[in-house]
């Protein structure tokens, strides 16, 4: 029998994403199978070829699975509270311009509670990056439907089906006003390391949404296999089409998975135009605003 | 053993940290090189690790390490392993 | 360290209670407001609105006082001294974020401008029924510091407390108006800059690497950290060690929770901030504090005339509650008279500490005026007979 390749030891050389981890807290708490690692890895990967110092980079996460994402990165990282991460990375960020904000969370948390605070940063173009990792479930409280869920799924308090028509949320982010909006999955490990670094270095309110495997809960109500059976329906079912209308970005168990990065586009964000009206009628009164220190 | 018959040095090679497995099957799955497979023996969890079967197929690229959920795999270009 | 000039109005000013709460945050080096319109605060944020442009600070006007609350808990992690204004329905919605800031210990500070209530109650009149709320509203164990002004000139002043008591305990702290205090406009003088003290935040001396956010080395307080200077701390509101990681086990809990409430409970008298009248040989003690306190100065006078041995105790803090106080006056045998704009919250309190060691005596009133001094003047005569 063919013995396993030797693991890392000092001499050799460590996970190339390690250096971002907080690798005192590894293993972490997910299921086997479940793509938050694999979100990690991407999202690790793109803050690390961003060309932004790590300093700057600041990580706010609500509650959920997806939430304890911020707990695992070496980074300035928030566990904040249920749906709040946009407002509380609002704060941040207007305190300190210079940072770079980057809200990961799921579904739930960001749709379903964090709605209101979703389409207002959008629509205020808030500087920052929300990454959305969409298991179409309320996974650590075990597998209520969400705002995501797709029609007629079973969830723990949809076991008949789902009957409300879940949201299209690239359309929904569009529609706020998000200057960068994109969908990959789990499967499309590349892409999502670009469209995250492309995300966190525009300016402006960007979102990725990224569709995970979430097995144990969603996976198995659904008859939907193991985390690699669902990976490979989502590469059955995804279509990769960038520029794509976010009108057709909607999900359902029969249809494609749309993905791609669909908008990619310039506003002024809040800080530019709170500086540029300020300007205009304090005149002389007024300093541009880079941060309170 | 490479496809034309000469034997070469693969082009990378899989660092794979056994006990941190979860035997997910991303890696083995998404390998473009099928290097990998399930190993017939069991970490303390009780998974499967994979182990590589085709190491002269490495090529390097490290999807294995992008796809693995767990950080319990990630492969490295020959040139820079040691 | 002295307060920064550019937020200082000074002078003599003819201003409403809401306004001086501005002019207070902005000497104490506030720069951050987050907060949303509700009477009758709104007045607060108008003139914050209108003034930290010109001052190097920012105002944002949330989607609600959920996304407020929380605003200001990031902009204090990104260095800044923070503050959101509220009133009763919207205090109401703040807080799941009191017991976050209580749990990372964020120092930021919420005014609320009590009106009459529950629900929508009255929106342009007064009450003082938050009391209980501001101190119980979230759930879980913690402490917090409350002060109650009672005119526009302490609005100024206690707001710079409320910051350095902020800072120093690094606690959400409490401006509890009323709607007569708030909308009432009265003489407001402001020092110069150099005469008013501000305390600093302590910002950790730790290497990178080597900050742990609730390692205190025995003190009541750890340093803190702001995002962006290399430190990669982690927090959260899960119950945590000192590294800041979630650790969910009942040793870790006493180890986290304890703390956040003894750093209060053991300093109260350090806190604690009250003002007593003619209490030493008094039969009876008016406790008051807010608007109230004003009108019973007008029956305690009354009173007094008339031969009535009656003192007077205003809580300027009404969280921690003057338990030391309460109780050593309650030992000498003196009766107690508290009249308040609701129907007996701080009395709550009152009877607790005194603990039938003498006879309390409540005035209560629903809100949406003030007490008539004549009502509080005749339980003083009952309380002294």
């Amino acid at each position: 029998m063919k013995q396993p390749e030797p693991t890392a030891s000092a001499n050799e050389p460590v996970n190339p994403v390690a250096a971002y981890l907080r690798m005192d807290r590894i293993p972490h708490i997910w299921c086997p199978g479940c793509g938050l690692g694999t979100v990690v890895n991407c999202l690790v990967r793109a803050l690390m070829t961003c060309a932004i110092p790590r300093n700057d980079i600041s990580i706010v996460s609500g509650i959920g699975c997806t939430g304890r994402v911020a707990g695992y990165l070496a980074l300035d990282s928030f566990h904040t509270t249920h749906g709040r991460a946009i407002p509380f990375a609002t704060g941040l960020k207007l305190a300190n311009p210079k940072l770079k904000l980057v809200v990961v969370s799921g579904d739930g948390d960001l749709f379903a509670i964090g709605g209101n605070h979703f389409i207002h940063a959008a629509r205020r173009n808030m500087d920052m990056t929300v990454l959305c990792v969409n298991n179409f479930t309320y996974g650590m409280t075990g597998g209520q439907v969400t705002p995501t869920t797709p029609l007629d799924a079973i969830a723990s308090t949809t076991p008949y089906g789902n009957f409300e028509d879940p949201f299209n949320l690239p359309h929904l982010a569009e529609s706020s006003g998000a200057v960068y909006v994109a969908r990959w999955t789990t499967l499309h490990v590349r892409q999502a390391v670009k469209s995250i670094r492309d995300a966190i270095r525009k300016k402006g309110f960007s979102f990725v949404e990224i569709l995970s495997p979430c097995p144990t809960l969603y996976g198995r109500r659904n008859r939907l296999g193991d985390g690699l059976e669902m990976m490979r329906q989502f590469k059955e079912k995804s279509v990769v089409r960038n520029g794509a209308d976010t009108r057709e970005a909607g999900l359902d168990f029969k249809g494609g998975i749309l993905c791609g990065t669909f908008i990619d586009r310039e506003r002024p964000t809040f800080l530019d135009r709170y500086n540029e009206t300020m300007a205009e009628r304090l005149g002389h009164a007024f300093t541009p605003y880079g941060g309170v220190l | 053993m490479a496809a034309d018959g000469k034997s070469r040095e693969p082009r990378g090679r899989v660092y794979i940290d056994i006990e941190m497995c979860k035997g997910c099957g991303f890696c083995i799955e998404f390998c473009p090189a099928d290097v990998l497979a399930f190993s017939k023996a069991f970490n303390a969890k009780g998974y499967h690790p994979p182990e590589a079967v085709r190491p002269d197929s490495c090529t390097g690229c490290g999807l294995c390490g992008m796809y693995c959920p767990d950080f319990a795999i990630f492969g490295v270009l020959n040139s820079t392993a040691a | 360290m002295k307060a920064d000039p550019r937020g200082v109005l000074t002078g003599a000013h003819f201003l409403d209670g809401d306004h001086a709460c501005c002019e207070g945050a902005l000497a104490a080096g506030c720069r951050f407001v987050a907060g949303y319109p509700i009477t009758p605060s709104t007045e607060v944020v108008e003139r914050i609105a209108a003034r930290f442009p010109t001052v190097g600070g920012l105002f944002v006007q949330m989607e609600d006082e959920i996304a407020s609350s929380i605003a200001i808990q990031g902009a204090v992690w990104g260095g800044a001294k923070a503050m959101t204004v509220t009133s009763g329905p919207g205090f109401s919605l703040m807080m799941e974020h009191i017991g976050l800031a209580a749990m990372l210990e964020t120092p930021c500070v919420f005014v609320d401008v009590q009106r009459g209530g529950p629900s929508t109650g009255l929106p342009t009149l007064p009450a003082q029924a938050d009391m209980m709320q501001v101190r119980w509203g979230s759930h879980g164990d913690y402490e917090i510091i409350a002060y109650c002004p009672n005119s526009p000139q302490e609005c100024f002043d206690l707001m710079i407390r409320a910051f350095n008591d902020a800072e120093t305990y690094r606690v959400p702290v409490f401006m509890m108006l009323d709607e007569c205090v708030g909308h009432m406009t009265e003489k407001v003088l402001i020092p110069e800059a150099d005469a008013i003290d501000l305390v600093e935040r302590r910002l950790t001396t730790a290497a990178p690497g080597r900050y742990r956010p609730y390692e205190t080395g025995g003190a009541w307080v750890p340093p803190m950290a702001k995002s962006g200077d290399g430190h990669y701390f982690h927090i959260t509101g899960l119950t945590h060690d000192e590294n800041g990681y979630p650790v969910m086990n009942a040793q870790a809990q006493e180890a986290c929770v304890r703390r956040l409430v003894d750093k209060i409970r053991k300093n109260a008298d350090a806190i604690v901030a009250i003002e007593e009248d003619d209490t030493a040989d008094a039969d009876v003690v008016v406790v008051s504090y807010g608007i109230t306190s004003r009108v019973a100065l007008k029956a305690i006078t009354r009173a007094r005339a008339e031969g009535i041995r009656v003192g007077h105790l205003r809580m300027v803090t009404v969280w921690p509650f003057p338990e030391t106080r309460i109780r050593r006056l309650a030992e000498a045998g003196k009766a107690f008279v508290l009249p308040e704009l609701n129907y007996g919250q701080m009395y709550l309190e009152l009877e607790r500490v005194v603990a039938g060691r003498s006879r309390t005596h409540l005035v209560p009133h629903g809100g949406g005026t003030v007490h008539d001094p004549e009502v509080i003047y005749r339980k003083i005569k009952e309380a002294a007979q």
